[in-house]
């Protein structure tokens, strides 16, 4: 644990790349982009193909997998949005227009990998393999997450922010402990790098060198709050110089870049090279919440300019030309797409039941003598009332 | 945030330390330090996922040597130093505490753990009740706490009414060598995280304890459960003195000086303020009719004011006389030379004793 096994550990792994530990650990001069706006692949030039930050294309048959969750994820976020406004669901934190940023932060992990999510990562938790009705339970009012975190490796949505990249430090840790390589991606936005947890996870696992990639999901909101007053930092990526690890940026809107870039940052990470901190260039393109009104806070002409830039239509365009999406393809993703939604707007049409008596029951592995007496007091008023 | 600790006289840690080592091997009094440091080497025996880290509680040892030899002993996967950040301690015990570990960590001083609050408050209480019971979170938050040591500003907090006040968090403060090294175990033990207080001033205190023995009574589970289980400290008939961690002692003071005056005071000592032992605390109200409750966390909105508020509603009938309080003031912990006018002594139990409307 000491600073210099920290400096071995940066030097072996950028001697490896045959660069230095400093250009080992700064991003790339440019963020990372295969796909351009409209489908076509970049440039060969272009392609991250600088010495230790060199991406080679993902598979068709990833591609494909990726595609089909990115598909899922639309359609989910935009069912969801709907389900509010018919009243069916009390919030939604929509990632539309952040998709693949959500995908590829799933799909870059094992099973037994951890993905510590926040409230806006609900299609990242639904590609990490949670139930659909699962992971949309806190989002309709109830007063739980909806699923066993053991059950998926998947830490509850996280509300306050940055305070669960600190558990995913932790989680890694304790697998480390017990010599298991356990990868965790623990998942934040731009705004939520302000946060003192932001930078003391960030520290945390650099210190225990820890496997974990921080993945800042840079939408450049913080629900009304612009970047540019979050941070004077030009680069998020950047900061990663700071705590010694390894740092890139990548186009959040470009899935295969995004596929590239976490799998590799993972399989850094569980080789044991210590953490890594991962910035996607993203865009919320609705509103925070139903409850937020955005046009309070940004011109419409920069939300038309990121939808030009969307995720599933670049995607899409690419598979189309390569001749990988076929029309049977396409037929069965949007098949499961829909599958899905029905799944919710079903669910979520049926009334949560949820007995309040419950609400006494898991304060404390067991029940205190008082919570008792209070959940006795409940049943009783209730009981009053029905009589 | 050490910088200021050498005024809590280091030397008479070390000199507890090689009193406490002689201490084994000719079975003398044994410290509360002591006791709290053999209760952490036996979790760490007891179950390989026990970890314990913080900050300087490696190689140093901690500032009060509560977790002396560990790293030394266990090596510095069981017990180690971190970066010096409370939020990060807290938050990493939870993330190891959700992946099968048992973290026991060390907030250096009382104050000094209200960086971490956000992660206890949103996180360690909630976290059972977020996973509909799903995910425990088995862990420990030793806090050593209270004033009484000549402590400068930020290292004298009586905090614990925050965590008490949170649902979710257990609440222990040991007053006894024995308790200290009972009640830790069963926290370490606890499927519930426990906010563990520590009060400073009994670092140093000594009992005749058999460690070893309370070890093996312990892990035969023959020793008595203390959680929710409030010891009655002294028996008396006249009326009950409820306290809790550094006040015991000066309850235990004031009951003796009021003996002398042919008055007959009750000691209780409730050891778990989260879970709280409503039975033993009302049956000895109801027994004497008169109650003080004597702690030395400011009164206001305070863990005094609850116990009084749960005793007249439970006891009232049987009450002769309205409860007091005898507390810290609602003030900022004052400076070394000023805190004897804060802290709750024997004469202001006493004056207090005298004010609960006796017969003439």
């Amino acid at each position: 644990m000491s600073t210099e096994a920290h400096e071995d550990r940066i030097s072996s792994v950028s001697k490896k790349f045959g660069i230095t530990p400093e250009d080992y650990m700064l991003p790339a001069r440019h963020m990372i982009n295969l796909l351009n706006v409209d489908g076509t692949l970049r440039e060969e030039s272009d392609q991250g193909t600088e010495p230790g930050h060199e991406y080679p294309l993902p598979s068709p048959a990833e591609l494909m997998d990726a595609y089909s969750a990115l598909a899922v994820g639309r359609r989910v976020n935009d069912q969801n949005s709907a389900l509010v406004r018919q009243g069916r669901m009390a919030v939604y934190p929509s990632s539309h227009g952040q998709e693949a940023c959500q995908v590829a932060a799933a799909l870059c992990l094992e099973e037994s990998d951890w993905l510590f999510p926040t409230y806006r990562d609900t299609v990242a938790v639904l590609t990490k393999g949670v139930a659909p009705m699962e992971v949309m339970t806190s989002f309709r009012g109830e007063w739980h997450c909806g699923y066993d975190p053991k059950a998926y490796n998947c830490a509850p949505m996280s509300t306050p922010l940055t305070t669960q990249l600190l558990h995913g430090v932790g989680v890694a840790h304790a697998a480390k402990l017990r010599g298991e390589n356990t990868v965790v991606v623990a998942m934040c936005g731009d705004g939520a790098t302000s946060e003192g947890d932001f930078h003391e996870a960030l520290n945390f696992a650099a210190v225990f060198k820890l496997p974990v990639i921080f993945f800042v999901q840079n939408n450049k909101y913080a629900i009304s709050v612009p970047l540019s007053q979050q941070s004077a930092a030009p680069s998020l990526a950047h900061k990663a110089v700071g705590y010694g690890m390894a740092g890139e940026r990548v186009d959040g809107n470009d899935l295969m870049a995004l596929m590239a870039v976490m799998r590799r940052a993972v399989r850094l990470a569980r080789e044991g090279n210590g953490p890594l901190l991962i910035e996607a260039h993203t865009y919320r393109m609705q509103a925070h919440t139903n409850a937020d009104d955005d046009k309070r806070y940004r011109e419409d002409s920069e939300v038309q300019e990121w939808i030009a830039k969307d995720p599933v239509t670049r995607m899409h365009a690419y598979l189309d030309d390569a001749g990988l999406l076929t029309e049977e393809a396409q037929a069965k993703i949007t098949e499961r797409a829909e599958a899905i939604a029905k799944k919710l707007r079903d669910g979520m049409n049926q009334d949560a039941n949820t007995p309040p008596s419950e609400l006494f029951e898991h304060v404390f592995a067991s029940k205190t003598t008082q919570l008792a007496e209070q959940q006795a007091l409940l049943a009783d008023e209730l009981a009053r009332e029905e009589a | 945030m050490t910088a200021t600790t050498s005024h809590v006289n280091p030397n008479v840690s070390d000199a507890t330390a090689r009193a406490a080592a002689k201490a084994a091997t000719q079975n003398q009094p044994v410290t509360f330090g002591k006791a709290l440091n053999t209760a952490l080497a036996d979790a760490l025996v007891a179950n390989d996922s026990t970890v314990i880290f913080g900050e300087d509680v490696g190689t140093l040892g901690g500032v009060f040597r509560i977790t002396d030899g560990l790293t030394a002993r266990f090596g510095s996967e069981r017990c180690f130093d971190t970066p010096l950040a409370e939020s990060g301690i807290v938050g990493m015990a939870i993330g190891m505490a959700m992946n099968g570990m048992r973290p026991v960590i060390e907030m250096q001083f009382d104050a000094f753990a209200y960086p971490a609050f956000e992660q206890i408050a949103s996180h360690v209480a909630k976290m059972h009740n977020r996973t509909r019971g799903k995910v425990d979170l088995p862990m420990v938050i030793r806090i050593p706490y209270a004033g009484g040591v000549g402590g400068v500003e930020h290292h004298c907090d009586s905090s614990e009414a925050y965590y008490a006040h949170t649902p979710g968090l257990k609440v222990f403060t040991p007053a006894t060598v024995k308790d200290a090294y009972l009640m830790l175990r069963e926290a370490i033990d606890s499927p519930d995280p426990v906010i563990f207080f520590e009060p400073k001033k009994l670092y140093w205190s000594k009992e005749q304890v058999d460690l070893q023995v309370l070890a093996s009574d312990y892990e035969a589970k023959r020793a008595a459960t203390t959680e929710g289980a409030a010891r009655i400290a002294r028996a008396g008939s006249d009326a009950t003195l409820i306290t809790y961690g550094p006040s015991v002692s000066t309850a235990m003071e004031a009951a003796k000086l009021a003996a002398e005056e042919g008055i007959s005071l009750e000691v209780i000592d409730i050891r778990t303020i989260v879970p709280f032992d409503d039975e033993t605390v009302c049956a000895s109200v109801r027994k004497t009719g008169r109650a003080i409750v004597v702690a030395e966390a400011q009164g206001f909105v305070s863990v005094a004011s609850e116990i009084v508020a749960r005793v007249q509603e439970r006891c009232f009938h049987s009450l002769a006389a309205p409860v007091l309080r005898v507390t810290g003031f609602d003030i900022p912990y004052p400076a070394p030379t000023l805190e004897k006018y804060n802290l709750p002594s024997a004469e202001r139990i006493l004056d207090a004793v005298d004010q609960l409307q006796w017969e003439a």
